[in-house]
């Protein structure tokens, strides 16, 4: 394959060009995230005018702390809750609105407003929809007996979140997806069909087994999504309770640096939370490529 | 096995796109017929809708003593060879070949000896293991057509199957097409615009023009009796030279000999035309460019008196060189009449 090369006129202008998404970079991600490793090493007095060096003891006291071990059960729930819904629909709808032929873009467009909503307007959406008081869902929940509160009922809590959480992520989904069906042959139908499969058989044995790098792709960015980009939807909602109930991961890093003030602590879970994003990246960008090809 | 029967059909996609226009087509049991035609002429929009893979808007399709009209492609038992070869990438060459056959039910050991069988006579037994893309465009082509013996259909279809090979591949895969249509006597129905291809690979010949037939009829029978100007143009190459009647009346003057009423374009094919040689219409021109093509020469020559370039082919190497003249005879045997408002072979 031909590689495009433009030659600069002075060696110094290719640095100049990238030079500010550099020192974006480092010093409102590298740094910080320099810092937080090296606090969670350490331990600062009340007063923050002294600080020790205390190893891994951060880290130790972590794994014996039953709230930070029932936090990793309420992130994997609700991860992988997030995960499976919002592909799962986006999957049905780009299904949809693959076998239309005229108003295909229109159906694409509205499906992706969602998205363009930030996280803390989706949260509030959402949180609106389903207020025990004024709420049009738990009036309609209430006909089928179900008298919710989400915010005395941990498991109505933590149903609210996953709702908004994937609500906003069918659309990134969906155009995944989309774009993947899309890029399926049509001739690879219509053998199948004259080989003797139904609609239903096509897509599982031939349309959705070519999606698998696109499914691989965005179960990847989905568990990140939910894992690391969802504190606006909690922060908007349930603000990690009733109890507890809804204080995944990362929203523990906030409530206790922030509220409960144990920075080093903190600072811990969030290094734990950036070793799990670097290794899932690293496995997007290995196995996405090479492995889940056809 | 079976016969294919069209009657009346016509398509028309949306957006009143007028693809076919009331068609009608018999095609015997075991007959190899070919659709030929330009690029858009609707030879795919045909073979699709015999396929299932189109509605049909008008008319009827039978295979066999069925009316296929409302059938699903799979009900069809027909198979068919795409352009693209559409092999499915993620299954193996033998899970390609197996696919059709499970759908339907087929027994594990018949699957196993129609695979073992059709992968023995398209010699792809060393590549079943393999992955589609692990393969060649030829051995891909093989293996599409594998996947359509292993169904022993009814028919088999063809849309330009060879279009995606290089020449010399085209060549071999047409031989082979021939050969494996002939021992198995299957029904098939060959789409392509290659007009040599056409002519090698059919029993009958169908050439087809905006939507509609222009001629039906043995390859040969075509070449040498074009009902049409458009199928003189199509079929042969070099294509046949065309003539307008006036001029050359006024070039030939008492050599011309009497024509049937309506004639005003006279055919001629490029291998008719005799350099030297008398009894026919004297001519004579220079001769712009000389094509050897090897066990043949194409002379490109500008005929005086009429300002019209014809061509000639001559058997060996050329005794004349560029810009040289020559003199040469249109045998009156050799000539085709046409009429031009219709279009039509006139007798
Ligand atoms: N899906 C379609 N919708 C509208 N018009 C079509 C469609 N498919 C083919 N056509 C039109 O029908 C005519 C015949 O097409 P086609 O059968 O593909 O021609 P060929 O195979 O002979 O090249 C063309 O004018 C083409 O533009
Ligand atoms: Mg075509």
């Amino acid at each position: 394959m031909d590689t495009k090369r433009t030659v600069f006129p002075s060696q110094g202008l290719p640095y100049l060009l990238v030079a500010p998404q550099i020192i974006i970079t480092l010093i409102f991600f590298i740094w910080p995230a320099g810092q937080a490793v090296k606090s969670s090493f350490e331990r600062e007095d009340p007063f923050g005018l002294a600080t020790s060096f205390v190893g891994l003891s951060h880290y130790v006291r972590l794994f014996q702390d039953p709230a930070y071990l029932a936090s990793i059960g309420r992130t994997a729930v609700f991860a992988l809750a997030v995960t499976v819904i919002s592909m799962g629909l986006a999957l049905i709808l780009a299904v949809a609105v693959n076998r239309l032929i005229r108003s295909a873009t229109t159906y694409s467009t509205l499906l992706l407003w969602p998205y363009a909503v930030s996280p803390v307007v989706a949260g509030i959406l959402w949180w609106f929809l389903f207020n025990s008081s004024t709420g049009i869902l738990p009036y309609m929940l209430s006909f089928f007996g179900v008298d919710w509160n989400h915010q005395l009922n941990g498991t109505h809590a933590m149903i609210l979140i996953i709702v908004a959480a994937s609500w906003k992520q069918i659309s990134y989904n969906f155009l995944f997806f989309l774009a993947g069906m899309q890029s399926v042959p049509q001739s690879l139908n219509e053998a199948a069909a004259i080989d003797g499969a139904g609609p239903f058989k096509r897509f599982w044995t031939i349309v959705f087994p070519l999606l698998s790098p696109t499914t691989f792709f965005l179960l990847i960015v989905n568990l990140n999504y939910t894992m690391f980009d969802t504190f606006g939807v909690i922060d908007a909602t349930t603000t990690g309770g009733p109890n507890q109930a809804t204080n995944i991961l990362v929203y523990k890093v906030y409530t206790d640096g922030y509220i409960g003030l144990n920075l080093g602590s903190s600072s811990a879970q969030s290094v734990i939370l950036m070793l799990f994003v670097i290794a899932l990246t690293v496995i997007q960008f290995r196995y996405v490529e090479r492995r889940v090809q056809y | 096995m079976a016969s294919i029967d069209i009657k009346g059909v016509r398509k028309v996609y949306p957006g009143n796109v007028k693809a076919i226009h009331a068609l009608d087509l018999s095609i015997e049991d075991g007959e190899m017929v070919v659709l030929v035609g330009p690029s858009g002429c609707g030879k795919s929009t045909l073979l699709r809708m015999i396929a299932g893979l189109e509605t049909i808007t008008d008319g009827t399709i039978s295979i066999g003593s069925d009316v296929v009209n409302r059938k699903e492609p799979a009900e069809r038992d027909i198979a068919m060879v795409f352009q693209n070869y559409a092999l499915y990438p993620h299954m193996s060459v033998r899970q390609n070949l197996e696919y059709g056959l499970k759908n339907r039910g087929t027994p594990r050991d018949e699957i196993d000896r129609r695979v073992t069988e059709a992968a023995r006579i398209l010699e792809i037994t060393p590549f079943l293991e393999r992955k589609p893309r692990q393969l060649s465009g030829g051995q891909r082509q093989r293996v599409a057509m594998g996947r359509a013996i292993v169904r022993q259909p009814k028919a088999f279809l063809f849309d330009e199957p060879l279009s995606n090979l290089d020449a010399k591949l085209r060549g071999q895969m047409r031989i082979e097409i021939r050969r494996l249509q002939r021992n198995l006597k299957t029904t098939s129905v060959y789409v392509t615009h290659d007009q040599l291809e056409a002519m090698t690979l059919a029993d009958r010949l169908v050439v087809m023009n905006g939507g509609r037939i222009e001629q039906v009829g043995k390859p040969i029978d075509l070449y040498d009796r074009p009902a049409s100007l458009f199928v003189a143009g199509f079929i042969g190459s070099p294509p046949m030279n065309l003539i307008p009647v006036e001029q050359l009346r006024a070039l030939a003057g008492a050599a011309m000999p009497v024509l049937p009423e309506g004639t005003d374009i006279l055919g001629i094919r490029p291998d008719g035309i005799m350099v030297g040689g008398s009894g026919g219409i004297p001519l004579s021109g220079v001769v712009e460019l000389i094509e050897p093509v090897g066990g043949e020469s194409h002379l490109y020559v500008r005929v005086e008196g009429i300002d019209q370039v014809l061509i000639l082919v001559l058997q060996g190497r050329a005794e004349v060189a560029e810009t040289e003249r020559v003199d040469f005879v249109l045998p009156v045997a050799a000539l085709h009449g046409f009429n031009r408002e219709s279009g039509k072979r006139v007798e």
